[in-house]
């Protein structure tokens, strides 16, 4: 692995027509990793990811890959290959010609890009698949052709562009589990775009939050959650209660509230306040309850349906609690929420 | 026992309704068909198979009676001599005219569905349907003056110093006018084929290595394949029967299927030969579609 990282964006922005798409991009991906980009629809994740990959120029700034400017280098010219998020796959072309395209390009002998897309195939669990059509193949199937398509050229950053999006929650979440074991084991730069916090933190050994064209947030998976820095990543990793208190702007996390029932003593050193329970939402493993405070912020809690810790079902819509919280599991956010 | 029964009843209630339902939708689409299945067997079909069995007549020479004893000399006729001839100038023109017209309406096509905004898009879609709404003869003399000796396109020609073409009343002629006319008929379904190729599809070539040419080639060229032979079964087929250019705008050594059948027809007299000649552009069409089917041509339509 070499010291320069993977890839190295410098002051790239990117507007479209009177919309600005991205600000002012810095960002460092290091080599090996599993990188995400993370961030709700029109937030400018695709379009850096497409700027990386050579399908769209920056107005401004530069991006590097493993030192080599490629800022304008076309997208055939560049070491990097895409999953695209609706694959892509050549349909007047069977399983095997597909993954092998980019050999057949490269002008890699028929022998060996054969032997290499069959490895690829294999990697991905798709022998016997060969001779198939890509309308012949399910929505699943059609993505690991795509993976196996771009993984055979061996490049040195994979990116996906929301691979798992189209397919079905229990395939995504095995996917998921495949993709990173797929990455370990070929040790490439991943680079990837989703809209979901779960699947990010899933994967990830570093994420970065987007929204609105600028980059909120870098970190790994826990550090986002346990230490967001604004409010909009508090809000858009998992769920978070922001509040107001002596001119800060704090984020509290739903399981890190204690319910206590009106009157009960206040642990030592809690933060502690009234209100009223508004709803209880049983969804199985956990229960939600919304709290209505009598500071008129509306709080969401929630509780772990496990014997230890004492049942939220004594919970119910009306009731008077009191919400605790340690100081230090609040935290202060950078800026307001919007 | 009677419960048993009284299920039986039960379950046997919905399935006798859904029965006589398909019964019924089944005489409806049987109604429904009929009209136009019977337009094709009697005027279609039968005439087909009347024009086949009249090639297979004679014409008495002396009573100019036809003869409906079967025989095969009509054919014979038509595989020797001036109709070879014939047969191959139509279909050697059919085919320069459908290589030309692909040539040409390729990057027309290409342009409109790829590169043009919405805005030139819809203009140049224009003015490709647009020509299809002017008589056909009005087309084919705009050619004539054009292409005469005393047209536009000697007289420029000359002012810029160079020779005469003298196009007109040629076969030169005729391939221009029957380029000219069928254009439209290979640029729309070309642009309708490439219009539907993702635009992801050519990221996807350009991302693994891809240059354009390999993307052209690879790519682009096979997913409008099926346009282009769908476009190729109209100037072909079209060109294989026409009669009207050849005499209009083709000079002495013009003559075309369709006007051969014609002569034979109505100054000839000779109806079972123009029956004859009739089915060689049909057999030459079946053997042309059967191809552009295995090529998948008619995944386009």
């Amino acid at each position: 692995m070499s010291n320069e990282p993977a890839i190295d964006i410098r002051g790239v922005a990117k507007s479209f027509g009177p919309t600005t798409v991205l600000h002012d991009i810095n960002l460092e991906v290091l080599d090996g990793e599993f990188f995400t980009m993370l961030g709700p629809s029109g937030s400018g994740k695709t379009t850096l990811l497409r700027m990386v990959a050579g399908f769209e120029t920056p107005d401004r700034g530069e991006i590097r890959l493993h030192g080599d400017e490629v800022t304008q280098r076309p997208a055939h010219l560049r070491p990097v290959n895409t999953v695209f998020q609706d694959y892509a796959l050549f349909p007047h072309m069977d399983v095997v010609t597909n993954v092998e395209y980019g050999l057949r390009v490269a002008g890699v002998k028929r022998g060996v890009r054969r032997e290499r897309a069959n490895a690829a195939l294999a990697m991905v669990r798709l022998e016997g698949f060969s001779e198939r059509r890509p309308a012949q193949l399910s929505g699943g199937q059609r993505q690991r052709v795509a993976l196996a398509r771009a993984i055979v050229n061996e490049p040195s950053v994979l990116l996906l562009d929301e691979p798992l999006g189209a397919l079905d929650l229990k395939l995504r979440q095995e996917m998921q589990t495949e993709l990173k074991a797929i990455q370990r084991r070929i040790g490439i730069t991943f680079v990837y775009v989703t809209h979901d916090q779960e699947e990010a933190m899933a994967m990830s050994d570093r994420i970065a939050i987007m929204n609105q064209g600028v980059i909120e947030q870098v970190g790994t998976p826990r550090e986002i959650y346990e230490l967001p820095s604004t409010a909009f990543v508090a809000s858009f990793i998992g769920t978070s209660n922001v509040i107001v208190r002596n001119g800060r702007t704090q984020s509290l996390r739903p399981e890190r509230l204690r319910l206590l029932g009106a009157g009960t003593k206040v642990p030592e050193g809690s933060n502690a306040e009234a209100g009223t329970v508004t709803d209880v939402m049983y969804l199985g493993m956990m229960t939600r309850i919304f709290v209505h405070l009598d500071s008129g912020d509306d709080i969401v809690a929630v509780r772990t349906n496990d014997d230890s810790a004492g049942g939220a079902t004594d919970v119910e819509t009306g009731a008077h609690i009191v919400v605790a919280w340690r100081p230090e599991d609040a935290f202060a956010l950078e800026s307001e929420l919007v | 026992m009677t419960t048993s029964v009284d299920s039986e009843t039960k379950r046997g209630g919905p399935r006798a309704l859904h029965a006589s339902a398909l019964a019924r939708s089944r005489w409806r689409t049987a109604f429904l068909l009929s009209p136009p299945l019977l337009w094709f067997l009697v005027i279609y079909l039968s005439s087909l198979l009347l024009m086949l069995v009249t090639s297979f007549w004679s014409v008495n020479d002396f009573t100019q009676q036809i003869d409906h004893h079967l025989t095969g000399a009509n054919f014979a006729q038509i595989s020797s001599g001036a109709y070879v001839t014939i047969i191959w100038r139509t279909v050697l023109l059919a085919a320069l005219v459908t290589l030309t017209d692909a040539i040409v309406a390729f990057p027309f096509a290409y342009v409109m569905a790829r590169i043009a905004t919405q805005r030139t898009q819809r203009i140049l879609l224009g003015a490709v349907l647009l020509p299809l709404w002017a008589s056909y003869l009005a087309k084919v003399y705009a050619w004539i003056s054009i292409l005469e000796k005393g047209g536009a396109l000697n007289w420029t020609f000359s002012k810029l110093g160079l020779p005469d073409p003298n196009l007109g009343f040629t076969n030169g002629a005729m391939w221009i006018a029957f380029c000219y006319i069928w254009l439209p008929y290979m640029i729309v379904p070309i642009y309708g084929s490439l219009e539907r190729i993702p635009s992801s599809l050519l990221d996807a070539s350009a991302d693994l290595g891809g240059s354009s040419w390999s993307t052209f080639r690879r790519v682009i060229l096979p997913l409008a394949l099926p346009g282009l032979l769908a476009g190729s079964i109209f100037t072909f087929s079209l060109t294989l029967g026409d009669y009207v250019t050849p005499l209009l705008i083709g000079g002495s050594n013009s003559t075309l299927i369709g006007n051969a059948i014609y002569e034979n027809l109505l100054t000839g007299g000779n109806l079972p030969l123009a029956a004859a000649l009739s089915t060689v552009p049909i057999v030459i069409m079946i053997v042309y579609l059967t191809v552009a089917k295995r090529l998948g041509a008619f995944e386009a339509l």
